[in-house]
């Protein structure tokens, strides 16, 4: 019916012709896939600017780099375990038998031009890719960023961070050279720990017994296709939410609650944009151009019986490695490896591979949690886009400090055995030391932070209620020396007062009228949080210091005749 | 546009003040975004131009850059057997110089003409509700009607037979996986055991000769001096085919060290197991499995490089540091009539890693 | 700091501010082994009487306190009777000996004695007792016709690389101990550094790696530490960590250097 009614309408309307030859595409495209509302959108769209905003994008360009010099080194790499003997270009390695993986693996470092470059770009960009999205998901915690509506994208950033591990992981493990396979030797000897399926996870895997002929190609499908797939979708879905959401901007004038201050995407935040592209491509490759990453070459083919000193798995694994160098196995003649008698035989119980496992659950489980914890914890249930100045939530800056105290101290295990070898120290003392931190440290680090948010704030309070410390010494007329004060415009001001300092809520009757245990738990917490507090400057405190100045500087200013510095 | 307001001069954002909800919250009210102030560019044409000639410049250093890739390429040409290492490197670097070059050319140049040429007034933008209250009404009544149209509520037979299908559909794909673990179909080795059996078993058995990794040389008694250690692999695995080989080699490395005698504390069972202090152990780290290979000839430590697990060989290579839960397995060796070493049987207990059927 | 003057002969001078501040991070200098370049031509196992006598007076004032007169050995030295010519050279001659104060393992350093006193003081300690002697020069030649790198490279694996790493920068060993690194250790003190396994190294005699199979090794060796590597700087040859570390420091730094500059308005 309504097939017919087209025509006539547009008919009676004349349609808009192009004049140019770029119009006439433009708008051929815009007549079938409708541009111009998308255009009206976004093409004006207000994003906030700083620069820590920008650890997204990083992660983002990484994962478009990537993807590029991962299809270029596609092509030349076969991800087969076929057993052949090197008669490549290398020399060191000449007759050598190794895999097919590992030998194509030299063969586009050293017999393909620009092969060595895409590998190091791509090996680089891994790392950064990971760096990234970790200083990233930093930036996101200690601003406050994943508070309501935002709860969502942190949980698809988590899993984006995890799949950047896994991603990561399995390609490192491709060249199937002595390092990595190693490395893939640790996997499967901590899968064989799990209880009860453990040993058959690890033959499905590895296509029977460790290392089989499968497993490079069973993480090639998974390393080139299925992980990078799910987190292209995962990206999409991210910047999605970004979009509906509006990006979070910190306080400062003219922002509220309900707008977002910035720069519009056309035509400047696009190019800063679309330009840092450019200037992070061009990063990795000035790394890659002048910096070894995995000289596979120097590792040799994966064989059972050896192994290089420095054993260790790129960075971002390294904590669950680490995890793994201080776990203790025996205690004085108590052994962690459990035997336990059940009725049907002994079955063992590998604690000393499981129970190192646990921080990383931990530390994963926390994280994605995090937004609802917190939540539940403060009863905070209203939007937030104005960010939190990290000082100025000084338990939650405490608690993500402890948490990353705790993770560098099993990343910094993991490199116990360089630490010894640069810093002459033992090994042992390391591990000791090592273990000591992993236990106290975040305690510590929770106590300091906590108390260097609260005395920033103080600091804030000064300089919002008697100005800033200009650097001028000056002198009384009575001979007193002063330094001069400096009060801040509105602009500033307006910056260092505009937060909530936030009161304990005492334990809330539920519709019952009886206040539950868990309720009476969650008082505790909130006291816990809230009750070591800096109130922002008030109304009253302000004028009250207004009125101080004037009665009391005026005159050492007027001597100096430096005048309009008490303004506002 | 509508909602967007410029922080221009023209129309200054000071005046936008915070909406009324916030006033008296906070010390002072919200200023409002600062007044622009203009930059270098904006007022000074020479200024401007100076700043386009800045970005044409670093255009041309990227067009440069592009140049500098292909002389890497095209110049320091083809690489192959009988390239140098320091030609590898070199066209190495000059690719990624020129490339850098190429796209920090661009990259900068973009960015500098945003922030010198491109207008830089901060416009404020008005949020939105993520969902009105009018768009979750009418949203529940289309659900409603779509629930009620469907007629699956009415229909429970429908309903939970649709369920039961759907529940067992996935199986098969499940059960699709089982043969990811196919190595008992096409085992060529007679002796291979089904399943968790084989982390039982490696190729040492009585008279199996100690030969050398990876040559396959065997060994004689007195090749082995007081402080030396031998890479040991079982005689006959070099001529697995090779999937085999690896698969056994993995279990079957064997460190080999002499010790004087009297250094060495022997439980009884064990007494027959050396020969004159030359001792055998599994080099497979019973933590998670990497070689524990080094050997510290006069604290006669065994050291693993992965998690630092260390053993004492004195005290049948006991845990004394590190993460390992249990002892190296001893393989028994003693010596043939030719003066070789040989296995006495294959080892005790499972080597490597403890798993739950491991016992 | 030798590891730094390593990396500023490197092509790469440009970057050179680059790697200082990683360096100053703590992360970066290789393990850089002191061992200095001897040049003794001290071949053969036959030395005069006149040098065993001047070997016994050298031995004696600097070498007994510790290792007792005629080597028997004391509590702070093992005795050295039987340890060979081999094993003098490769201590002396790597300055490791005579030792500047107990510590978990004899350091190298610069060396106490010219090649002529060290050469005495092997014949000295060679005539106590049988034991390996200074290898001989043909095992030394990393260009002979015979020379397999693939050979040597495996050997090295298999053998050295887990005490000694894969690229033979060092590695850990347990209290206070370690491997050290390899690059620019002579041909003829990793030769004897094999036969006579010195301080926690175990020994290699020719029973178990073959004098040629020796001579792979040094060669392999010796063509990875000349050639260096292929994708630019080596970054101590450490493996993932030294990466990371400067994946987290110069590439992080470079990066929000640029976002710093990108987000602050032209002046």
């Amino acid at each position: 019916m309504g097939a017919w009614l087209i025509p006539m309408s547009t008919s009676s309307t004349t349609e808009y012709q192009a004049s140019t030859p770029t119009g006439k595409i433009a708008n051929f495209v815009d007549t079938r896939v409708g541009a111009s509302p998308m255009v009206r959108e976004f093409g004006r769209k207000i994003f906030p600017d700083h620069w820590s905003f920008m650890f997204g994008e990083v992660a983002l360009y990484t994962f478009v780099i990537l993807l590029l010099s991962g299809t270029f080194l596609a092509f030349f790499f076969d991800p087969s375990m076929a057993h052949v003997t090197y008669l490549g270009s290398y020399k060191p390695l000449y007759g050598v038998p190794m895999s097919t993986a590992y030998a194509s693996t030299l063969d586009i470092s050293f017999d393909i031009r620009g092969g060595l470059f895409m590998r190091q770009v791509h090996h680089w960009s891994a790392l950064l890719f990971v760096a990234a999205m970790s200083v990233h998901m930093l930036r996101v915690f200690f601003t406050g960023a994943f508070r309501r509506p935002r709860e969502l994208n942190w949980v698809v950033g988590c899993v984006l961070l995890i799949m950047g591990l896994a991603a990561g992981f399995t390609g490192y493990s491709l060249p199937d050279d002595l390092l990595s396979g190693n490395g893939l030797r640790i996997i499967d000897g901590v899968i064989k720990a799990l209880p009860i399926v453990g040993s058959y996870i690890s033959f499905f895997l590895f296509g029977g017994e460790f290392p089989g002929d499968a497993i490079v190609g069973r993480l090639y499908i998974l390393h080139v296709f299925l992980v990078p797939g799910v987190i292209l979708l995962l990206i999409v879905a991210h910047l999605f939410m970004v979009v509906v959401h509006k990006h979070t901007q910190y306080p400062g004038p003219g922002r509220t609650e309900n707008n977002v201050v910035g720069y519009p995407v056309g035509p400047v935040y696009a190019a800063k944009a679309g330009g840092f592209f450019f200037i992070v491509f061009g990063i990795i490759a000035l790394i890659s151009g002048l910096f070894t990453v995995n000289p596979v070459w120097n590792y040799g083919p994966y064989d059972p019986s050896p192994v290089s000193a420095g054993t260790q798995p790129d960075w971002y694994i390294g904590w669950v490695d680490g995890a793994l160098r201080l776990m203790p196995g025996v205690l004085g003649d108590f052994s962690f490896k459990w035997d336990i008698p059940l009725p049907w035989g002994t079955n063992t119980l590998a604690m000393g591979v499981l129970l190192p496992m646990i921080p990383a659950a931990i530390l994963i489980g926390t994280m994605i949690a995090w937004p609802w914890l917190e939540r539940w914890v403060t009863k905070d249930n209203r939007e937030h886009h104005i960010l939190d100045r990290p000082r100025n939530a000084p338990t939650r800056t405490g608690i993500g400090v402890a948490g990353v105290i705790w993770y560098c101290t099993m990343w910094a295990a993991a490199s116990s055995d360089l630490i010894a070898t640069h810093f002459g120290v033992s090994l042992n003392d390391v591990t000791y030391w090592l273990r000591g931190i992993f236990i106290l440290g975040p305690f510590i680090g929770f106590i300091i932070t906590k108390r260097i948010c609260l005395s920033l704030q103080r600091k804030d309070r000064e300089i919002v209620l008697h100005g800033r410390e200009a650097g001028v010494i000056e002198m009384t007329p009575d001979g007193e020396f002063r330094e001069r004060h400096e009060r801040l415009d509105d602009y500033r001001l307006y910056q260092l007062v505009s937060f909530e300092a936030n009161r304990p809520v005492p334990a809330q009757p539920g519709p019952d009228g009886k206040i539950s245990g868990g309720e009476k738990r969650r008082a505790k917490l909130n006291r816990w949080f809230y009750e070591d507090r800096v109130e922002p400057v008030s109304r009253a405190e302000l004028a009250e210091a207004k009125t101080h100045d004037h009665h009391d500087v005026p005159d050492a200013l007027a001597a100096t005749g430096s005048r309009g510095t008490l303004e506002h | 546009m509508s909602e967007q307001s410029h922080g221009g001069p023209e129309h200054s954002g000071a005046v936008e003040h915070a909406g009324v909800e916030e006033s008296g919250k906070y010390a002072i009210d919200n200023p409002g975004i600062p007044p622009h102030r203009p930059r270098l560019a904006d007022e000074d044409p020479r200024a401007a131009k100076r700043a386009e000639r800045q970005v044409a410049v670093l255009f041309g250093i990227s067009i440069i850059g592009t140049v500098l890739f292909f002389v890497g390429y095209f110049v320091v040409g083809q690489i192959g057997p009988d390239t140098e290492i320091g030609t590898v490197r070199l066209q190495n670097m000059l690719l990624g110089l020129g490339t850098a070059f190429s796209m920090l050319g661009i990259g900068v140049g973009i960015v500098h003409w945003a922030k010198t040429l491109m207008p830089d007034h901060e416009v404020s933008e008005a949020r939105h509700e993520v969902r009105t209250e009018e768009d979750r009404q009418v949203a529940v009544g289309m659900i409603d009607d779509i629930v009620e149209e469907s007629q699956f509520k009415r229909r429970p037979l429908l309903r939970n037979t649709l369920i039961g299908a759907v529940a067992l559909a996935p199986l098969p794909a499940i059960a699709l996986f089982r043969d990811l673990d196919d190595s008992d179909n096409r085992s060529e080795l007679a002796t291979e055991n089904f399943g968790v059996e084989r982390l039982r078993h490696t190729m040492w058995d009585s008279g199996v000769r100690l030969v050398r990794d990876p040559t396959g040389t065997p060994i004689k008694a007195s090749d082995v001096t007081i402080g030396s250690a031998f890479h040991v692999i079982p005689e006959g695995l070099n001529e697995l085919p090779p999937t085999e080989h690896l698969n056994q080699k993995a279990k079957a490395v064997v460190l080999l060290m002499r010790l004087d005698p009297q250094d060495l504390q022997i439980s009884p069972e064990r007494e027959d197991w050396n020969v004159d202090g030359i001792v055998a152990y599994s080099k497979i780290c019973t933590h998670v499995g990497c070689p524990v290979a080094l050997y510290e000839q006069h604290t006669h430590h065994l050291l693993c490089p992965c998690h630092q697990s260390t053993f004492d060989l004195t005290q049948e290579c006991k845990v004394i540091f590190g993460p390992a839960g249990h002892a190296l397995p001893q393989l028994p060796i003693t010596v043939n009539e030719e003066g070789f070493l040989v296995a006495q049987s294959d080892f005790h207990e499972p080597v490597g890693p403890a798993y739950w059927e491991r016992g | 700091m030798k590891a730094l003057s390593q990396k500023r002969r490197h092509p790469i001078a440009g970057l050179a501010l680059l790697l200082l501040g990683l360096l100053i991070t703590g992360g970066l200098y290789s393990v850089a082994s002191t061992m200095n370049q001897a040049q003794a031509a001290t071949t053969g196992s036959t030395y005069s009487a006149e040098d065993i006598t001047e070997g016994e007076k050298l031995f004696n004032a600097n070498c007994a306190t510790c290792h007792g007169y005629e080597a028997v050995g004391t509590e702070d030295g093992p005795t050295l009777v039987g340890v060979g010519a081999a094993s003098v050279d490769f201590q002396v001659g790597t300055g490791r000996m005579p030792m500047q104060m107990q510590g978990p393992q004899a350091q190298a350093k610069p060396k106490q004695f010219n090649d002529e006193q060290t050469a005495q003081l092997a014949a000295y300690v060679s005539s106590l007792g049988a034991g390996p002697s200074i290898p001989d020069e043909q095992y030394l030649d990393t260009d002979h016709e015979d020379v397999d790198l693939g050979n040597g490279g495996t050997l090295f694996r298999v053998n050295c690389a887990m005490c000694h790493n894969a690229a033979a920068a060092g590695g850990a060993l347990t209290r206070g101990k370690f491997a050290p690194g390899l690059d620019g250790v002579s041909e003829k003190h990793i030769y004897e550094a094999m036969v006579t396994g010195p301080q926690n190294m175990p020994v290699f005699s020719d029973s178990n790696i073959k004098p040629e199979d020796k001579r792979d090794i040094i060669a392999f060796l010796k063509e990875i530490e000349t050639q260096g590597s292929p994708g630019g700087a080596k970054l101590g040859s450490l493996g993932p960590v030294s990466e990371g570390l400067f994946i987290w420091t110069a590439g992080l730094a470079l990066i929000v250097g640029f976002m710093v500059w990108l987000t602050t308005r032209s002046s």
